[in-house]
């Protein structure tokens, strides 16, 4: 991840602390919430694969694989589909080349779907995110300032919205909520950053959040503090954030009880 | 034939003479085609039945000639006479004045109302009675006429009937009992026209035309039956319904298409063939509104309606579904169409005769049967279900897509739901319109736009165009907008606006019921369930996928081109021959017997459009009219409305007595006499005058009255405070329990609007109303003159505002006292025997009070009997709510409350002035509360109903006294109807005791006095809506009204606010000032009162 790709020069990355902090969310994951999970080999000539979340759309029973906004990281999703065809999901593969879409910009919320139109995604991604997951409403919303729609939102509930409080995040929001149907409820965070979590909800263990830890976002991490019916689970990320890497972007949730 | 068209007609008889000519035409036609002849001779026959029937015949010859000149395309004169009206004319000349009157205004309506004739031309009299009464009056000038001219009358009345819709219905009636009458006299001339009628045909009279209508149902199986020509939707929607055991039809609609995508709802309110004009009678039995939850409806029957349909939308590929859902639904569909999976019978391919996807593979057939498995054990009707449950979070379910293209250019899909507006690009959502965000509607030519309401942060509305690929189109698209919105956001459908002479636009309204109607009247519903057999989807998805109508009719409409061109020449071809209905039918589809092709239609269309081109076709929607009940889950509606059926069987069973109708219970407000606590209830009155530099007029006021109010809490008395003109009257009144809001003055729907305005939550305080000792007695009453008077004053407040000369297009602004607003309305009135006392100084002064209690009781007297029956009803209601909750009764009777806040807004462009009321209380919530809430909902949608047509109504004030006797006892409402001679005692024993804290304050524009005075006006339209959310009432009260050439619109909005403590007030008023300005930017403010009732904790009592 030396060579990742960066919206801005920044501090270097502390490599084996990263590790360590990845090795931290993999231990969580697997060990603490009994997920199972697959680790994809590194592949150092793709300084930014770790981000795997880019590189799919797994909805259901059909994962779209994407054509990533960044060029240099378009081999990224071979990988990425070898492991989905091998847990039998329907794959649906990007292959128009007009087409970009990472999977950053992609909020699915349960109900619908929301792509932000970043500089890594683009109308035509979007319409075959639409394509493939035709249940759901597919709504664009544009995405200034962030490298993703989920650099500042994700969701943090069944129907909680975790949005930063910058100008952009808060637009976007005013955008989501204008375009859905649906009501969420909102959950805002003093940092972007934070307002990236990881929510899952596990049979044994209900409503669990994984978030930014409070030494990085003290006064975020307050207000995930009062979700009183989660399981908080802070998670620190403070290397790969200089990448612009958040704790969504190193995995992709797959609700599928895989044979393997 | 000459002579005649120069002569010119009277404007007073124009319309009714336009149905005349219309209905001339059609003996014409008949001549020209002898097919035709029957149907059109026999409306006309029908028309003169009491008078002509028996005549023999003897000139016939006449007649044939002028057939003869009159070539079957030519739009000459003749063309429109009756071949038996012009032998007549031979035969009479005593009378030829008046025949050229109506042959000339036939002439001018050819020219400018082409398109209209071809439905018109076969008068057939339909008589509704109520129709012919309600147009009596109407109609009488015209019979004296024709009584004048005895021969003369007999001509027109076929002419007459025809015309337009009901007045011509109407008009019919009339003539005909008029000819009973004329029979005697006119017996020779009678004769001849008969004959003339008679010889022409060769055909014997029928007395009913029928056409076959064919209805392509969800099945796929084909209903047919023979419809009177002139039926309206209605008749052919309910023997639909009928045929299929249907009671919730309310979701469903007739479609006929156009060509292959072109669809369009039949108007179950016109008739059908004014609407298919030419278009075979082809229909196709559709679902209209998609149930955003399915499984509240209450019959299975229903559902599986609603299945089939959403079948065919799946299949053809309107409602898009991935894999996984293809396979899921169609499993459920076996499961409900074959039930169990049956390894025997079910072999491999069984599944491949059913169609579950638009492209199906051999894979999801697979995945199709693995999923049927899964079923096993549920019944047809859970399958349905579930696969309801599963297509309605498709994100497209329910939506109806138009093409259109934005302003670049660029294509996109609008589409129309229960929600609002979508827009598409492709497959992608970039726009959502929710109904509250929309405040208008409009099309003109083919552009299609939305006027929507501000974003946080902005202050103007914008307006978003859309072009869609012709007229009709946009008009399509609006008249479904319109729908949607009435029927999924308003609890009753709005009043379609009166036609008025000249006007321009369409006066489309949705006219059905709304999906709250309807599933209350579906709560109602006692019956087994109905047995119903289940056909397989096999037929319905393959004959039918794609669209399955709509190419099918093309494809026929197209085989008939050539007979197409012909009928082209006359525009109409009426394919239903009296008794030769079907056999023609067959001739339609195997000969090609006269049918208009599709491209006659359109050109057709464009004729018509054009006359309306200029009008512009607004539909505004008061978005405040339903909150968006985000808060209300749909368990809670429901449960909401079956209480309330439950409440209205229950007053319905309750015996009658002279009780305190809903307007009085409605007055009746708490009264303390000591303010403390700061909950209270807001009202915010808001008149807005028209132009717009007002609107921004109220903002300051506001903010004057704020300072004022707090001073007013310090006092811890009633406060009411009156911006007027005049200046202000703070604190006059001191110590009120004011919370008295004058009665909408009105006119038209001042019922409705009383029984809309009223909070809930009033109720609830009035009922359990405090009292605080006897003191506060004495006060009481003191109190109820204050606000009587405020009453008055907020009836005086209600201004005329606006006034827009419509020929001129000019806009005058007229403000005319409350007093004169009154007489306007009373003077349209019929029964209003006492006018309503002048108030001329509009912010009363508390000295004036006394007197104008005394004028303002007369004033209220006046109802229409209409209205009494229906406040009797209510009054029984209201009796047994009294009951329940009120023991003790007593009887004072001293003044009367209102709380009808009143607020003027003025509609500019489109002439529309509005009056927004705005009320906003906030209270705690007591238990009776709800149920209040309920009653008054109910109460509401009644009153709506039988409104409807009344335009102006008078509420009666009634006198209420409330006196206070010391707590525990709590508190006496007395009730007076306007009568007087109904007096109602209502005691309360053993009600929780609720301090209330009642504030009134009343901010008005300066304009209020301006005076039209003495204007007599003619009351338009009134209409009343109300929504409500947990936490909010809004009433919106719209009366429009024609004050020598001036239009105006009053807008009247009440917001109730219900809520703790914590809310805060001011905010809320400030919030509901501001969503009332940029509700309706066009007006402006011009009153606004705010009404603040607080619950007072015990220890607060005196």
């Amino acid at each position: 991840c030396r060579q990742a790709l960066r919206r801005a020069p920044g501090p270097e990355v502390d490599f084996a602390r990263a590790e360590r902090e990845h090795q931290l969310y993999v231990g969580v994951l697997r060990g603490k919430l009994g997920l199972q999970v697959l680790e994809l080999p590194a592949d150092e000539s793709l300084p930014d694969c770790a981000f795997v979340e880019d590189a799919a759309v797994v909805c259901e029973e059909t994962a779209l694989v994407t054509r990533p906004g960044a060029p240099s990281r378009r081999k990224e999703v071979e990988a990425v589909k070898r492991v989905l065809e091998s847990l039998n999901l329907n794959i649906v593969e990007m292959i128009d080349e007009n087409a970009t879409l990472d999977g950053g910009d992609v909020l699915f919320t349960g109900r619908e779907f929301f792509v932000g139109l970043s500089r890594r995604t683009n109308q035509r991604g979007a319409e075959i995110l639409a394509d493939t997951f035709k249940d759901y409403a597919v709504s664009t919303v544009p995405v200034h300032d962030a490298l993703h729609l989920k650099s500042f939102c994700s969701m943090a509930g069944p129907n909680l919205i975790a949005i930063g409080s910058s100008e952009a995040a808060q637009k976007a929001l005013k955008t989501m909520q204008q375009m859905s149907d649906h009501r969420y409820d909102k959950l805002t965070v003093p940092d972007d950053a934070a307002a990236n979590c990881i929510y899952l909800n596990i049979p044994s263990k209900g409503h669990v959040l994984l978030h930014r830890a409070p030494e990085e976002y003290p006064e975020s991490a307050k207000v995930f503090e009062k979700l009183k019916d989660h399981m908080l689970i802070p998670i620190a990320n403070t290397e790969l954030d200089k990448v612009d890497g958040s704790l969504t972007c190193c995995s992709v949730l797959i609700n599928k009880t895989s044979e393997l | 034939m000459t002579t005649e068209v120069g002569s010119e007609t009277e404007v007073k008889k124009d319309s009714e003479q336009l149905g005349p000519d219309k209905a001339k035409d059609n003996p014409e036609e008949a001549s020209e085609t002898p097919e035709n002849q029957k149907s059109r001779e026999t409306p006309s026959e029908e028309a003169q039945d009491s008078s002509s029937v028996p005549a023999p015949t003897s000139q016939s010859s006449p007649s044939s000639q002028k057939k003869e000149k009159a070539s079957p395309e030519s739009k000459g004169i003749s063309r429109f006479l009756p071949p038996w009206l012009k032998k007549q004319k031979s035969y009479t000349l005593a009378e030829p004045k008046d025949e050229t009157k109506k042959r000339t205004t036939g002439e001018q309506q050819v020219v400018e109302e082409s398109e209209c004739q071809a439905p018109d031309r076969i008068a057939q009299p339909q008589k509704s009675l109520e129709e012919a009464a309600a147009e009596n009056q109407h109609n009488a000038k015209a019979d004296d006429k024709e009584e004048k001219h005895s021969v003369s009358s007999a001509e027109t009345q076929p002419a007459k009937e025809d015309g337009k819709e009901r007045e011509v219905e109407k008009v019919a009636k009339e003539k005909e009992e008029k000819q009973a009458e004329k029979e005697k006299r006119e017996t020779k001339e009678v004769q001849t026209a008969e004959i003339k009628t008679e010889s022409i045909p060769q055909k014997s009279p029928k007395k009913i035309k029928t056409v076959q209508c064919k209805v392509m149902l969800l099945d796929g199986t084909e209903y047919s039956c023979d419809l009177e020509k002139r039926a309206k939707g209605q008749v052919l929607f309910d023997k639909v319904c009928e045929h299929l055991n249907l009671l919730e039809k309310d979701y469903f609609g007739l479609l006929f298409y156009e060509n292959s995508d072109q669809k369009n709802w039949l108007d179950s309110s016109k008739e059908i063939k004014r609407q298919i004009r030419s278009l075979p009678w082809i229909f196709a039995f559709n679902v209209k509104f998609y149930p955003p939850d399915p499984s509240q409806l209450t019959e299975d029957i229903t559902r599986y309606f609603l299945c089939l349909q959403l079948r065919q939308d799946i299949a053809s590929g309107r409602l898009p579904c991935s894999f996984v859902t293809h396979a899921l639904l169609g499993s459920y569909t076996l499961q409900a169409e074959l039930g169990d999976h049956d390894p025997e019978e079910h072999r491999s391919d069984y599944i491949s005769e059913f169609q579950f996807a638009p492209n199906q593979t051999q894979e999801m057939e697979e995945k199709v049967a693995e999923l049927h498995k899964t079923h096993r054990g549920l019944t047809p009707a859970q399958a349905d279900s579930q696969f309801l449950e599963n297509a309605k979070r498709l994100s497209m379910y329910g939506v109806d897509l138009h093409h259109a293209k934005d302003s670049e250019g660029v294509d996109i899909m609008l589409g129309v739901c229960a929600n609002g507006l979508l827009i598409y690009k492709d497959r992608l959502r970039i726009n959502r319109f929710a109904w509250p965000k929309i405040l208008k509607i409009s099309y003109k030519r083919s552009n299609f736009y939305i006027k929507v309401r501000p974003a946080e942060l902005e202050q103007f509305e914008s307006t978003i165009g859309f072009k869609l690929p012709n007229h009709r189109a946009a008009k399509r698209l609006w008249k479904v907008c319109v729908e949607h919105h009435t029927f999924f956001r308003l609890v009753s459908p709005e009043q379609p606006p009166k036609a008025k002479f000249l006007t321009l636009g369409s006066k489309f309204r949705y006219s059905g019921r709304t999906q709250a109607q309807t599933r209350q009247a579906s709560n109602l519903i006692d019956r087994p369930a109905p047995y119903f057999e289940r056909t397989s989807s096999k037929r319905v998805s393959r004959s039918l996928d794609g669209a399955p109508m709509g190419i099918s009719d093309q494809g026929l409409l197209r085989d008939f081109p050539a007979t197409g061109g012909q009928a082209a020449g006359d525009k109409i071809i009426d394919i239903e021959a009296a008794g030769q209905a079907k056999l023609k039918e067959g001739g339609r589809e195997e000969d090609g017997s006269p049918v208009k092709t599709p491209q006659l239609e359109l050109t057709q269309d464009g004729k018509s459009n054009s006359l309306r081109v200029d009008g512009e076709n607004i539909y505004v929607r008061h978005s405040n009219l339903m909150l968006e009940d985000l808060d209300k889950t749909q368990d809670d509606l429901l449960k909401h409305q079956a209480s309330i059926s439950e409440l209205k069987r229950n007053f319905m069973e309750s015996t009658p007595e002279p009780r305190p109708n809903e307007w009085e219970k409605r007055r009746i407000t708490p009264l303390s006499l000591q303010t403390q606590g700061k909950k209270g209830d807001h009202i915010f009155q808001v008149k807005t005058l028209p132009g717009k530099e007002k609107q921004w007029t109220a903002m300051p006021w506001i903010a004057g009255a704020k300072p004022e109010e707090t001073n007013k809490s310090l006092e811890e008395e009633i406060t009411s405070i009156l911006f007027s003109k005049e200046g202000f009257r703070a604190g006059t009144g001191g110590p009120f329990a004011a919370a008295s809001v004058g009665p909408a003055e009105g006119a038209a729907g001042e019922e409705t609007a009383a029984s809309a305005a009223p909070p809930p939550q009033r109720h609830a305080t009035r009922a359990e109303g405090p009292c605080t000792g006897v003191s506060d007695a004495d006060k009481s009453s003191h109190e109820t003159l204050d606000i009587v008077e405020e009453k008055k004053q907020a009836e005086v407040g209600i201004e005329e505002t606006l006034v827009v000369d419509e020929t001129n297009k000019g806009k005058m602004q007229v403000a005319t006292d409350a007093g004169e607003t009154c007489k306007v309305e009373h003077l349209s009135k019929k029964d209003s025997s006492s006018l309503p006392s002048d108030s001329s100084s509009s912010s009363s002064s508390s000295e004036s009070e006394d007197e104008e209690v005394g004028e303002y009781q007369p004033h209220h007297r006046a109802i229409e009997e209409v209205i009494r029956e229906e406040q009797e009803e209510e009054e029984d209601m209201k009796k047994k709510e009294h009951e329940e909750k009120i023991q003790h009764v007593e009887a004072t009777p001293e003044g009367s409350k209102l709380n009808v806040p009143v607020e003027h807004t003025q509609v500019t462009a489109e002439d529309l002035v509005q009056e927004n009321a705005v009320t906003i209380a906030t209270e705690e919530k007591n238990l009776s509360e709800e149920i209040k809430q309920d009653l008054g909902e109910e109460k509401e949608e009644e009153q709506l109903k039988l409104n409807g047509d009344v335009s102006h109504v008078d509420i009666d004030v009634a006198p209420q006294i409330i006196c206070c006797s010391e707590p525990p006892v709590v508190k006496t409402e007395m009730v007076t109807i306007s009568d007087a001679t109904q007096r109602t005692e209502i005691s309360t024993k053993e009600v929780p005791i609720v301090q209330t804290e009642t504030k009134t304050i009343t901010y008005e524009s300066p304009q209020f006095d301006g005076s039209a005075g003495g204007n007599a006006g003619v009351l338009l339209s009134a209409q009343t809506i109300t929504s409500e959310s947990i936490s909010t009432t809004t009433t919106t009260h719209i009366t429009k009204m024609v004050k020598g050439g001036v239009s105006e619109t009053r807008i009247e909005k009440r917001i109730v606010i219900t809520g703790d403590a914590d809310i805060d007030h001011d905010e809320a008023l400030a919030q509901a000032i501001k969503e009332a300005k940029e509700q309706h930017p066009d007006m402006s403010v011009t009153r606004v009162v705010v009404h603040k009732e607080t619950e007072l904790a015990e220890e607060d009592e005196e």
